[in-house]
C-alpha cells in the first residue's frame, strides 16, 4: 500500500489519493499542441460543446417524452411545447444541435481529410472518428422516430426497408428489426431505447477512444511539419514559450477554444430561436398515419448525400452503391497511398480530388432532397457516378504523389 | 507566415450558405406548387351593385328566404331547430349560427352564396344540380321582387347584427369559419364546441359520443374526416394555409373543402388562433431569444479578450 500522510491542503489530500496534479498535466498544461493550427482544430470542442448541449437538452426532454404510438406525439407537441415551462426551448435547442452537430462533424472530417490528418500514425484518430460518425448516424435516425411524426413513420419505414436486401428479399430481417410487420409499437420503443441509451453509451465510449487516439501521434498541424514535441515543450516550459513550436493545451489552445465556441454558439442559438425549421421538419408536426404517405420523403440533410446514391440505381445495384458509400470513408488511410501527410494545396491530383469530392457531395446532397425526376435524377446519378469513380482512382492518384 | 485564417472561414461559411440554399428554399421552390394570395379580393365573383335594407332584409330571412329554418341568429333572439348533431345527421354539417356572418365573410361572397351555394363555395365538383346531387343549402330563387336588391338586404341585416369587423376574436373567427368541420385537440374544441370539464367520467363520455356520431355524419359528407388542425401552423406555415383558406381548389384540386368566404381580416384572426393554438410561446421565443443573443455576445467578447491575453506570451 502506497504511504500516505497528514494532508497539508484540500489540494495535497487529493493528490496523494488521486495524483490531480499528475492529471492536470496530462490532460491539460503538459498536453501539447502545435502552435501552427487554425480554427479548424477547434471543431473537436465546438463537437463536444454541442454534444452536452444534446446531453443535457436531451435528459430535460426524456422527463417527459412518452414512447408509446398513442402519446409520443402528444407528449412533444402538447405536453413538451406547451405545457412545460420552457419545454420549446430544450426541443429547439436538441433538434438544432442534432442537425447542427453534423455540419460540425463534416468540416472536422473534410479538415481531416484536407491536412491529411489520418496518415502517418494517425489512422486510429481517423477510424475512432468514423465510428462516432456512424453512432451518430444512428443516434440522429433514432430520435427522429421518437415524436411520432409523419416523417418518423415514413422515414423508419424506408430505411428499416433497405435491411430486405433488395434482391435477396430479406423480409424476416425488417420484421425482426421492427419487431412487427410496420413500424408500430414495437418499433417506437425500441428505437427509444437505442436513442436513450445503448447509442449514448456507445458514443461516450467512442468519444473516450477518438481522445485517446490523439495522446501518442498528437494532433496534426496546417503545414504538415513533423514536430520534435519532447524537444519543443522543453523549451516552453524553460521560458522560451514565443520560440517554442507547442504550446499547452490549457490555457493556451483552450482560450482558442473557447473564442471559436463563443463565436459558434452566436450562430447556434440564432438558429435555435430565429431559423429552426430547417431542423425541425415541418412534415413531422403531423401525427404519423400509416394510410397517408407523404408527398416527399426525405431523410434530413446530412443523409442526403448517401440516400443519393441510393436512389439512381435499380434496387440492387443501388443497395451495393450505397454499401460502398458507408465504408468507403473509414478505408481512407489505406486508400491514400502516398506517404505525405502535408495540406492538400501541395499534393497536386490529391488537391485536386478533395475538392470535387466535396462539390459532389454537395451535389448529391441538393439531388437527394429534389424529386428524382428530369434533369436532378440525371445530375443525380453523374454525382453518384463520380462518388464512386472519384473513391476509385484514389489509389492511383496517391500512388503516383512525389514524395514532399 | 501569412493568415490564412479568414480565408479558411469564407470558404467554410460559403459552403455552408450554398448547402443550406440548395436543400432548403431551392428544393422547397422545385417540391412545393406555389400559391399567390389573392389578397380575398374574391375576383371571380361579380360585384355586388345594390345597397341594402336591413329591416327588409330581416324580413326575408325569416320569411320568404325561410334562412331560419336550418340556421341559427342567436344574437336576435332565434335559436337553432335542432342541436348540432342532429342537424349534421340531416345535412351532413351544422350549418352555421349567422349572428356574426356580417362580420366574418366578405360581402360578395355573402351575396353569391345565397344565390348559389355551390359556386360560391368551390364544390361544384361534388354539387351539380344537373346530375340530382344538390348542395344541402338551398339556393334563394328570390322573394317576388328583384333578386339582387333582396339579397343586399339580406346581406345588410347580417352585417347590421354582427359585431363589427374589428371585433373579430381569433376565437369568434376560427369557430365559425373552420370549427364546425375541424376539431383543434389541444384547444379542446371538437366540431360540436369546446369540451366542457365533466364531473363525472360518464358524461365525458356522454359527450364523446355524440362528437363520434357528429364527425361520422361529417365524414360520410365529406368523404373523410377532416384533419385535427392543432399543430397546422408548425406543419403547413402561415402562408399556406392563409392562401389555402382563400381557394382551396388553387392548392389541392378536386378537394372537398369548401371555399370559406372570409375577409382577409378574419384569415388573420384563424391564423392567430392556430398560433395560440401550435405555436403557444412564440412570444416568450423570441423575448428569451434576444436575451440569449445578448449574453452569448457578452461571452464571445470575453473569450475573445481572454483568448488575446493568453496567446500574447505566445508570438
Amino acid at each position: 500500500m502506497a504511504h500516505f500522510t497528514k494532508a497539508t491542503s484540500v489540494k495535497d489530500w487529493l493528490n496523494q489519493r488521486l495524483a490531480i496534479e499528475k492529471v492536470e498535466k496530462v490532460m491539460a498544461s503538459e498536453y501539447w499542441i502545435p502552435k501552427n493550427i487554425n480554427f479548424l482544430w477547434a471543431m473537436g470542442m465546438v463537437l463536444a460543446i454541442t454534444f452536452a448541449l444534446l446531453l443535457v437538452s436531451g435528459i430535460f426532454l426524456l422527463m417527459y417524452y412518452q414512447p408509446h404510438v398513442d402519446h409520443a406525439f402528444y407528449s412533444v407537441n402538447f405536453t413538451i411545447m406547451r405545457d412545460v415551462g420552457y419545454g420549446w426551448l430544450w426541443r429547439h435547442v436538441h433538434g438544432v444541435a442534432a442537425s447542427v452537430v453534423f455540419l460540425v462533424i463534416y468540416i472536422h472530417m473534410f479538415t481531416g481529410i484536407y491536412y491529411g490528418s489520418y496518415k502517418k500514425g494517425r489512422e486510429m484518430i481517423w477510424i475512432s472518428g468514423m465510428l462516432l460518425f456512424v453512432t451518430f448516424s444512428a443516434e440522429a435516425f433514432s430520435g427522429y422516430m421518437l415524436p411520432w411524426g409523419q416523417m418518423s413513420y415514413w422515414a423508419g419505414m424506408v430505411i428499416t426497408n433497405i435491411f430486405s436486401l433488395g434482391g435477396l428479399h430479406m423480409d424476416g430481417l425488417v420484421e425482426w428489426i421492427r419487431g412487427d410487420y410496420v413500424p408500430a409499437q414495437a418499433f417506437l420503443t425500441r428505437f427509444f431505447m437505442l436513442h436513450v441509451l445503448l447509442l449514448p453509451l456507445a458514443i461516450m465510449g467512442l468519444i473516450g477512444l477518438h481522445f485517446a487516439t490523439l495522446r501518442i501521434p498528437h494532433v496534426n498541424n496546417q503545414d504538415g511539419e513533423e514536430i520534435d514535441f519532447e524537444k519543443e515543450s522543453k523549451k516552453y516550459l524553460a521560458g522560451d514559450k514565443a520560440g517554442s513550436k507547442v504550446m499547452r493545451f490549457a490555457n493556451d489552445f483552450m482560450s482558442k477554444d473557447m473564442m471559436v465556441v463563443g463565436i459558434y454558439l452566436i450562430f447556434f442559438f440564432y438558429l435555435v430561436f430565429f431559423q429552426y425549421e430547417f431542423a425541425l421538419d415541418p412534415v413531422n408536426f403531423d401525427p404519423a398515419d400509416g394510410l397517408k404517405t407523404p408527398a416527399h420523403i426525405y431523410p434530413e440533410w446530412y443523409f442526403l448525400w448517401s440516400y443519393e446514391i441510393l436512389r439512381p440505381f435499380s434496387v440492387n445495384i443501388g443497395l451495393m452503391a450505397f454499401g460502398f458509400a458507408q465504408v468507403i470513408f473509414m478505408l481512407l488511410p489505406f486508400l491514400d497511398r502516398s506517404p505525405n501527410a502535408i495540406p492538400a494545396s501541395r499534393r497536386g491530383a490529391f488537391g485536386v480530388w478533395f475538392w470535387l469530392l466535396l462539390i459532389d457531395m454537395i451535389v448529391l446532397t441538393a439531388m437527394g432532397k429534389l424529386p428524382p425526376a428530369g434533369i436532378f435524377s440525371t445530375i443525380g446519378l453523374v454525382a453518384a457516378l463520380a462518388f464512386i469513380v472519384l473513391w476509385i482512382a484514389l489509389p492511383f492518384i496517391t500512388k503516383n504523389e512525389k514524395k514532399a | 507566415m501569412k493568415n490564412k485564417e479568414p480565408l479558411i472561414f469564407i470558404i467554410v461559411v460559403a459552403f455552408t450558405l450554398l448547402t443550406y440554399w440548395l436543400v432548403e428554399p431551392f428544393a422547397h421552390s422545385q417540391m412545393h406548387k406555389h400559391v399567390e394570395s389573392e389578397k380575398f379580393a374574391y375576383a371571380d365573383l361579380p360585384a355586388v351593385t345594390k345597397t341594402g335594407v336591413a329591416a327588409t332584409g330581416k324580413e326575408l330571412v325569416t320569411g320568404a328566404a325561410a334562412c331560419t329554418g336550418c340556421h341559427a341568429i342567436t344574437k336576435d333572439g332565434l335559436p337553432a331547430a335542432m342541436d348540432a348533431v342532429t342537424a349534421a345527421g340531416t345535412y351532413g354539417v351544422n350549418p352555421p349560427d349567422l349572428s356574426n356572418a356580417g362580420a366574418l365573410y366578405d360581402a360578395k361572397f355573402l351575396s353569391d352564396l345565397i344565390k348559389n351555394p355551390a359556386h360560391a363555395l368551390k364544390v361544384e365538383h361534388k354539387f351539380d344540380a344537373a346530375k340530382g346531387k344538390m348542395h344541402p343549402m338551398t339556393p334563394f330563387a328570390g322573394a317576388g321582387g328583384e333578386i339582387d336588391q333582396e339579397v343586399a338586404d339580406i346581406v345588410a341585416y347580417l352585417q347590421s347584427i354582427a359585431v363589427k369587423p374589428e371585433e373579430v376574436t381569433p376565437k369568434m373567427a376560427f369557430e365559425n369559419a373552420c370549427g364546425r368541420c375541424h376539431a383543434v385537440g389541444y384547444e379542446k374544441w371538437t366540431q360540436i364546441g369546446e369540451k366542457p370539464a365533466f364531473k363525472f367520467q360518464k358524461e365525458s363520455l356522454a359527450f364523446d359520443i355524440k362528437v363520434l356520431e357528429y364527425q361520422e355524419s361529417l365524414t360520410k359528407y365529406m368523404g373523410k374526416l377532416p384533419p385535427d388542425l392543432s399543430m397546422y401552423i408548425r406543419s403547413r406555415g402561415e402562408h399556406f394555409i392563409s392562401t389555402f383558406i382563400e381557394n382551396p381548389q388553387a392548392h389541392l384540386e378536386g378537394t372537398a373543402m369548401p371555399r370559406v368566404g372570409v375577409t382577409a381580416h378574419t384569415a388573420e384572426k384563424v391564423i392567430e388562433y392556430l398560433e395560440d393554438a401550435g405555436d403557444t410561446k412564440r412570444a416568450e421565443r423570441t423575448a428569451t431569444g434576444k436575451n440569449v443573443m445578448i449574453f452569448i455576445v457578452i461571452f464571445a467578447i470575453f473569450a475573445l479578450l481572454w483568448k488575446k491575453q493568453v496567446w500574447r506570451d505566445l508570438h
